[in-house]
C-alpha cells in the first residue's frame, strides 16, 4: 500500500527552529492533499499566534487555528492555538484543554500525538522536527506502538536536534530525512487523480 | 498488519469499552455525570489517574472506585482540578473593566456567577476587580464547582507564595488600580486572601451537567470550562447561563471557546468579540 491510500492524518511537532523547517515543508503540501494536517510548534505563551496567518499565505491548502469541537475537514492544515493543547478526538473532531503544561509545554506534542495516535492508530504519520526539549519523543513513541509511520528531521540538519534526538532514543525512526526528502513525501499525500474513461 | 499493530488495536478498544462502564459506574455510585465529558480529555485524565493510582487497566480502577470509597476523591481531583492562576488573560479582565463595568454600575445590586470556580484564582480575581471598581460592597459571587473537596480549597483562599509574582504580574496587565498585596497577607510560603473579599463570594456545588439554575446574574465568567464538554453539553451549560442571566447580561467564555456550535448562540451577540465576552439579547 502506498502512503497516500495507508495516511488518514499527519501530526507535526517542533520547537526551537521550527519555523524555519515548516517554511520548508508546508509550501510542498500538495493542492488535492487529502489528510488533514495538525501542528504543534512551542512558542512563548504570552504572543498571540499568528502562525496561520503566516503559514496560510504560503500555502496552497487551508490553514487555520484549531477551534474547539469543530469537525477535522480532511486536507487542512490546523495549528494549536497558544496555551492550549490540542487534541485530536473520535469524529474525527477537534477537542482542545487548558491541562497542565507537558515538559513545560502548552500547547505539547506529546499530547497531539497521543490522541492522534488513539484515533487514527496504524494510518497516521508523525513527524518530529527541530527543537530544544522532550516534547513529542513520547508522542512519536506512541504513534509507532499504534504500527503508524514515524518520521524524523535528520539531526545533522536540525538547527536544534534535541528534540528529534530524544525521539530517536526512545524508538527507532521509520524515516530519518532531510527537509526536502520530508517535504518530497508529503508532496506524494493527494488523492490519486481518478481516469475518466474515455469511449 | 502485524500482531503488535492488532494488539494495540484491541487495547485502545478495550480502553473505550473500560471507559464507558467506568464514567456509568461513578454517575450510578457517587451521581457526578462524566458522560457528556469531551472522551479525548477524558481519556488522557484517566490514563495520568491509572498511572498515579497504581492501577494497570481502568476495570482495576474502577474496582477501587466501586469498593474503596476513598479512592474516588482522588480519582475526581484528577477529573476535575485545574491550575489556574488569578487574572489568567488579563485582556479579559481588562475588557470586563473597560466595557462591561460601566454597565454593571447601573445595577442596585449585582450578582455574579463564576461556572466551574476549581481553586477560585477567577473567583478572587473579580473580586478584586469588583473592588477596586467601588462595586464589590453590593456584589454577590457565586462561585461554583462539583468538586467539593476544590471548593473548600477555594474557600479557604490560601495559595502557594511562589505564584503570587505571576499573579501580580497579570494583575498589573488588567488595569490593576490598587496593589494586589493590598488582598493578601503572606507568612510561611503561603498568601491568604483577605476576608473583605471572601465575605462577598459565595462557594457552592452545583454541576452544569445535572443541576439548574439557582439565582438571577449579571454577569457569567465560565473560562477553559466548556472545552472539556462534548457538543451536547457544551449547549446544556449555556442553556443554563442563558436562563441565569438578566435581560442584557453578560457571558463571558475563555480565550478559544466559541458558542458556535449551541443552539443558544443567537441569544448572545458579540460584546467584546475578541475577549469572548457576549451580551444576552433584550428579548422582547
Amino acid at each position: 500500500m502506498n502512503l497516500a491510500e495507508r495516511i488518514d492524518a499527519v501530526v507535526i511537532g517542533a520547537s526551537a527552529g521550527g519555523i524555519e523547517a515548516l517554511t520548508a515543508l508546508l509550501p510542498a503540501l500538495p493542492a488535492g492533499l487529502r489528510p488533514p494536517v495538525f501542528i504543534v510548534l512551542h512558542l512563548p505563551r504570552d504572543r498571540p499566534s499568528v502562525l496561520a496567518e503566516i503559514f496560510a499565505r504560503k500555502c496552497s491548502v487551508q490553514v487555520r487555528e484549531a477551534e474547539d469541537k469543530e469537525t477535522v475537514v480532511p486536507g487542512t492544515v490546523y495549528f494549536a492555538p497558544t496555551d492550549y493543547h490540542l487534541l485530536v478526538d473520535r469524529g474525527p473532531q477537534i477537542c482542545l484543554s487548558a491541562d497542565d503544561p507537558v515538559h513545560h509545554s502548552r500547547p505539547s506534542i506529546d499530547v497531539l500525538f497521543e490522541s492522534a495516535a488513539e484515533v487514527y492508530g496504524d494510518r497516521l504519520l508523525g513527524i518530529i522536527l527541530s527543537g530544544a526539549n522532550e516534547d513529542g519523543a513520547s508522542g512519536l513513541a506512541a504513534i509507532h506502538d499504534a504500527g503508524g509511520v514515524t518520521v524524523v528531521q535528520c539531526p545533522q540538519t536540525a538547527r536544534v536536534p534535541h528534540m528529534v534526538l530524544s525521539a530517536l532514543e526512545l524508538r527507532p525512526a521509520d524515516c530519518v530525512l532531510p527537509l526536502d526528502g520530508i517535504a518530497g513525501m508529503l508532496r506524494t499525500l493527494k488523492t490519486a487523480a481518478i481516469a475518466v474513461p474515455i469511449d | 498488519m502485524d500482531a503488535e499493530v492488532s494488539a494495540a488495536k484491541a487495547a485502545g478498544r478495550e480502553f473505550d469499552i473500560e471507559l464507558r462502564l467506568l464514567i456509568d459506574a461513578i454517575y450510578h455510585m457517587y451521581h457526578y455525570d462524566f458522560r457528556g465529558y469531551a472522551p479525548a480529555s477524558l481519556r488522557r485524565r484517566l490514563r495520568i489517574a491509572m498511572n498515579r493510582l497504581d492501577c494497570r487497566t481502568l476495570s482495576q480502577l474502577q474496582d477501587k472506585v466501586v469498593h474503596d470509597s476513598a479512592v474516588f476523591p482522588a480519582l475526581l481531583d484528577f477529573l476535575t482540578v485545574q491550575v489556574s492562576e488569578m487574572f489568567r488573560d488579563p485582556a479579559y479582565f481588562l475588557a470586563l473593566r473597560e466595557h462591561v463595568v460601566p454597565l454593571l454600575r447601573t445595577y442596585p445590586s449585582l450578582r455574579v456567577w463564576v461556572a466551574g470556580c476549581s481553586a477560585g484564582e477567577e473567583a478572587y480575581s473579580l473580586a478584586i476587580l469588583l473592588q477596586e471598581e467601588g462595586l464589590l460592597p453590593k456584589s454577590i459571587i457565586y462561585a461554583t464547582d462539583i468538586n467539593s473537596g476544590t471548593l473548600q480549597r477555594a474557600s479557604a483562599g490560601i495559595y502557594d507564595v511562589e505564584r503570587i509574582a505571576g499573579f501580580t504580574a497579570n494583575h498589573h496587565k488588567s488595569g490593576a488600580r490598587t496593589s494586589l498585596s493590598d488582598y493578601y497577607t503572606a507568612a510561611y510560603g503561603r498568601a491568604v486572601f483577605n476576608k473583605s473579599l471572601k465575605d462577598h463570594i459565595v462557594f457552592s456545588d452545583h454541576s452544569l451537567a445535572t443541576d439548574s439554575v439557582f439565582a438571577e446574574v449579571q454577569l457569567v465568567s465560565c473560562r477553559n470550562v466548556l472545552i472539556y464538554f462534548d457538543r451536547a453539553l457544551q449547549d446544556r451549560a449555556i442553556g443554563l447561563f442563558r436562563e441565569a442571566l438578566c435581560r442584557q447580561g453578560f457571558l463571558g467564555i475563555g480565550a478559544k471557546e466559541s458558542l458556535r456550535f449551541s443552539s443558544h448562540a443567537g441569544a448572545f451577540p458579540d460584546f467584546v468579540p475578541a475577549e469572548r465576552i457576549f451580551q444576552k439579547r433584550a428579548e422582547l
